[in-house]
């Protein structure tokens, strides 16, 4: 009898889903109907390929190429950013041609534009997108802020669901004043009171964030069905998505969009038990929304963009005591509960690398910005498949040939003896479509292992 | 005699600055003279800062205490006391960006170590930079960015300097995320600082002081 998933090891589960990729469904729940015998194999020998290079248990039959666009195929296609958030089936269309065109062995989605009409209906201020803060062409920038407050340690602590819905989510998103005037969901008990907590349904605000969260919910879904159907289009194409979703690190959920940059570092000094704690807080829920998107989608690689650990922004000891011990935690527990992490090293990383290289082997996936491609192969190359580090700029302003003489030493180094996927290295939006092009197509030819 | 303010607010020990500040203000010491502690201490944060000793979380600390010991001492400044300034540093996050935070530091590193900072903000467009260069006569200009955009917005920026005539009287040094020399190269910038004291160095090698 089949083993079932609570009882399998972390490896069992990872080889389950991996063999689950290999046998993909349509929504109706039968075996996808690929469009051509030749897009079946494309798409299990790039599913094999991956699988490959993140077990480090096999040399893959060729280095596994992949693009992690933010903007760049929408803008390509000679859409502004407006466009691409507001029109669904013309970002899907634009998403499609481009995986068509540029043929990687794997992609993310279409999801990076987001539903522009989704954010309005909500007043999302934590963000200025096109036409709310930025210019059509340009993409959104998050507006950092104090959205949770020095002294607000012991609400999130106390109640995390109570404290977002409260007191976060109202001031990031003008639509949710109405939340603020909620009681918590376990004050109801019993007959006795039960109909007290049921009151403020009543309110005029309240309903009307109700109302704003039914439109938005709808439009949620109208975004989504477009990306499904996008996905699913393209891996009938022969072209796999496997991402699941994300999550992030717990010192970055505070630093990023709770405390923002200024607050944290405040917290440090100030205040570093109270933040300490709220970290550990975030540990399971961190985890839980990682594992809760994988089992959504089906997918198993969980995203985790890395911000506040790069160099510079922390010292080793307060990168050691601060950062790695919950991010640690985070990915492991996705790791056990059957996920692939797929962190982010977004910037430089060359400092982190002897402290992070500590995880377990053949588990994750390692996004690299610009972080020294062969030191990194040297530490945490060891036990993590490495993604990348084709840079920015190189996309943006160097010639196919410096593009292609890149991507061999990277292949020479960070490729050897597997366990590496070529990549850009941070989400790319401006580029050269031909340097894009040279980077799959040499490494498809220059990638293969002999 | 009170502790020292230099050292006590280079090791970051917020209380204990404050309350030296607080106690010379009501000795009657010279506000002047305490804020030239205050930045003779800040010089030693960025000191450290540059010799991996301190990092970003240290220098924002610091810039947050020094403004509490500002804001302290300010009121007490009579009118015609004023600091002495190295140079003129025009600074700003260039067009279609909104990213602050590494500008914001830059112009802080500049500001503790004797540059008069005019400081455009966010989103700036090129022409905003050239009429404050031209109001100013500053001699250098920091262009800030994180996105890809900020290629393009900074090569524009350094274009307009040229075409006002403006390009031989002053240095442009960029910075940010995705930027390094590559970037420098296409938008024609002088030089790329790739942090706070980088952007320090290179004002004060081209101003002097």
């Amino acid at each position: 009898m089949e083993k079932q998933w609570q009882e399998m090891t972390a490896d069992e589960k990872q080889e389950a889903q991996f063999q689950k990729l290999l046998k993909p469904k349509d929504p109706g729940g039968n075996d996808l109907k690929f469009q051509s015998p030749e897009a079946e194999a494309t798409y299990k020998a790039s599913i094999t390929r991956i699988k490959d290079a993140v077990q480090l248990k096999k040399t893959p039959d060729r280095v596994p190429v992949t693009l992690l666009p933010s903007m760049f195929p929408f803008i390509n296609a000679g859409m502004t950013i407006q466009e691409a958030m507001y029109d669904y089936d013309k970002c899907v269309a634009a998403f499609n041609k481009f995986i068509s065109e540029f043929k990687p062995d794997m992609h993310i989605g279409a999801a990076a534009p987001g539903p522009g009409k989704f954010f309005e209906i909500l007043d999302y201020k934590l963000y200025a997108w096109p036409g709310h803060g930025v210019a059509p062409e340009h993409s959104y920038q998050c507006n950092e802020g104090e959205y949770m407050k020095a002294e607000e340690y012991d609400l999130l602590l106390t109640d995390p669901s109570f404290y977002f819905r409260n007191f976060y989510l109202p001031r990031v998103f003008g639509a949710l004043e109405g939340f603020t005037m909620l009681p918590p969901l376990t004050g109801i008990l019993e007959m006795y009171g039960v109909a007290f907590n049921f009151i403020p349904y009543a309110l005029p605000p309240v309903q009307g964030t109700f109302k704003a969260l039914f439109e938005a919910g709808a439009e949620a879904l109208k975004w989504a069905m477009a990306m499904g159907g996008s996905n699913g289009l393209l891996a009938t194409l022969g072209f796999p998505n496997i991402l699941g979703g994300f999550t992030k690190a717990p010192f970055d959920v505070l630093g990023d969009t709770l405390r923002g940059t200024k607050g944290i570092i405040m917290d440090m000094y100030r205040q570093p038990d109270k933040l300490l704690k709220a970290m550990e807080a975030l540990v399971p829920i961190m985890i839980g929304m990682g594992i809760g998107a994988a089992q959504q989608t089906g997918n198993p690689q969980i995203f985790i963009p890395l911000h506040k650990g790069a160099d510079g922004f922390l010292s080793d000891e307060q990168f050691k005591k601060f950062y790695w011990p919950t991010l640690k935690q985070v990915i492991v527990g996705l790791i056990e509960g059957g996920c692939i992490p797929f962190p982010a090293l977004e910037g430089h990383w060359g400092s982190r690398l002897k402290i992070i290289q500590d995880i377990p082997k053949g588990k994750s996936m390692w996004m690299v910005d610009q972080t020294d491609m062969a030191k990194v192969k040297e530490t945490l190359g060891k036990n993590a498949c490495l993604i990348g580090n084709v840079s920015s700029s190189m996309l943006r302003l160097a010639t196919p040939d410096e593009v292609k003489a890149y991507c061999k030493k990277l292949i020479d180094t960070a490729g050897k003896g597997g366990g590496f996927i070529m990549g850009n290295g941070a989400f790319f939006d401006e580029a050269k479509p031909e340097n894009v092009k040279a980077m799959v197509d040499f490494t498809k030819e220059y990638g293969v292992y002999k | 005699m009170a502790k020292d303010l230099v050292k006590t607010l280079a090791d970051l020990k917020e209380k204990e600055a404050l309350e030296i500040v607080q106690n010379r203000l009501k000795a009657g010491d010279a506000p002047l003279r305490i804020l030239d502690d205050a930045r003779r201490a800040l010089e030693i944060v960025g000191k450290r800062f540059s010799e991996s000793e301190y990092f970003i979380p240290d220098l924002v600390y610091s810039g947050e205490i020094l403004k509490q010991i500002t804001d302290m001492v300010k009121p007490k400044i009579t009118k015609g006391q004023e600091v002495k300034r190295v140079g003129k540093v025009v600074m700003g996050t260039v067009a279609g960006d909104i990213h602050d935070i590494g500008k914001d530091i830059v112009v802080f590193m500049l500001d503790v170590n004797g540059f008069e900072v005019f400081d455009l903000g966010i989103d700036v467009p090129a022409q905003k930079f050239v009429d404050k260069i031209k109001e100013t006569n500053s001699k250098v200009v920091g262009l800030s960015g994180f996105l890809t955009l900020a290629f393009d917005s900074m090569k524009e920026t350094v274009e307009a300097v040229k075409k006002a005539g403006l390009r031989d009287k002053v240095k442009i040094m960029i910075g940010g995320g995705q930027i390094d020399d590559q970037v420098k190269g296409f938008a024609g910038a002088d030089a790329y600082g790739k942090d706070a004291m980088e952007a320090v160095k290179l004002a004060k090698g081209w101003i002097g002081g």
